[in-house]
């Protein structure tokens, strides 16, 4: 699937231009993608390792497993298949709470150390795992209480109630996460 | 109900990094150790993630640039207006899926046109904020475990970013219109 996609937007993009006889857009182009995804992870490494440095310090003192027991009951229900007491959850956990916050560069470590714990109880490590997906789809639909960008934008662009449109954020996030795990749960037993 | 939230999010990382390691200090770790370990392990992940990040953002600034991607959505511009769609509304549906800054610019840019207290203006940031750029967590998240074969992994990741457009436009014409 992603490498039909990844093709398919390499080859439009190569047609686009030729047919606009302007083949020398998709170097440029090529060179600004491979050079932003180096910027993207640059920006990305500070705050990464920062907070796996804060996460290993709470696994070590034992904070993490403590903080997951208290929080994951709500859920387990979406991750039917790991056992109670997965060292997942707590990365599972801290993930969802620092996206309901609105803290989406603190969010991703979190995130990365679920996945590795999830791969860990993968059968076939070269394919995504339900829980993987699930988990997935919970970082995507991106339900936060405060999407501080966009707020952001709205209030320097002069708007006369920058937070009306919360509710709203939070009530489509919801409806999407849902259609997505509905989805995932008919999709999953093929 | 948005001040109690905001001033939570500005508490909780200060709180968080002071917190952990003094806990952490009282259970005996050894504290500084043991975060350089944690923050090697983060170094070793963005190096496993950056091959799959590069190849991808490469593939989407080509479609972007070369304007394939304005040529794809002219082909939907009539089913765009058949729903009362917003003729600028349809590219952030597709950018934010894509790439989170492009779609960023791109809602910045609705706003600014066409103010941000009007309908369209709070669409695009409803929009923008209920949903996250479902390409890149994709590839960061698969990536950083070497994770191959997604699955349907970015059938339901779309699938629920169109829900969430759909929913959004619904409960702003609802509400603004």
């Amino acid at each position: 699937m992603v490498n039909i996609i990844w093709l398919l937007l390499l080859l439009a993009g190569f047609a686009a231009a030729a047919w606009q006889g302007n083949i020398g857009m998709v170097t440029q182009a090529a060179f600004a993608g491979a050079a932003k995804s180096v910027d993207l992870i640059v920006s990305l490494a500070g705050v990464l390792m920062l907070w796996l440095g804060v996460l290993a310090l709470m696994e070590a003192s034992g904070l993490l497993q403590k903080l997951a027991g208290l929080l994951s009951p709500l859920l387990r229900h979406l991750f039917p298949e790991l056992p109670a007491d997965s060292p997942a959850f707590s990365g599972i956990v801290l993930n969802f709470c620092a996206n309901l916050l609105g803290l989406g560069n603190a969010a991703t470590p979190f995130g990365l150390q679920a996945m590795q714990e999830l791969q860990q109880l993968n059968p076939k490590p070269d394919t995504a795992s339900d829980s993987m997906i699930t988990l997935l789809l919970l970082n995507t639909s991106a339900i936060t209480l405060l999407p501080t960008t966009v707020i952001a934008l709205r209030s320097s662009a002069g708007s006369a109630n920058p937070t009306e449109i919360l509710l709203l954020c939070i009530l489509s996030s919801a409806f999407g996460l849902l259609v997505g795990l509905v989805a995932h749960a008919v999709l999953r037993r093929r | 109900m948005s001040a109690v939230v905001l001033a939570l999010s500005q508490w909780a990382i200060p709180v968080f990094l002071i917190f952990a390691p003094i806990y952490a200090l009282f259970k005996g770790v050894d504290v500084y150790n043991v975060f350089c370990d944690g923050a090697a392990r983060g170094l070793r992940l963005l190096v496993q993630i950056l091959p799959f990040l590069l190849g991808m953002l490469v593939a989407i600034e080509v479609f972007n640039a070369s304007g394939a991607m304005q040529l794809a959505l002219a082909q939907l511009q009539p089913i765009c207006n058949r729903f009362g769609l917003p003729a600028d509304i349809l590219p952030l549906a597709v950018l934010r899926s894509l790439s989170g800054s492009g779609a960023l610019a791109w809602c910045a840019q609705i706003i600014e046109t066409n103010g941000p207290d009007s309908f369209i203006g709070r669409l695009a940031a409803t929009m923008q904020g209920s949903t996250d750029t479902t390409f890149y967590v994709l590839t960061v998240y698969f990536g950083s475990v070497g994770v191959l074969h997604h699955r349907h992994a970015l059938v339901v990741g779309l699938l629920a970013d169109l829900a969430a457009f759909a929913a959004a436009f619904f409960l702003c014409t609802l509400i603004f219109k």
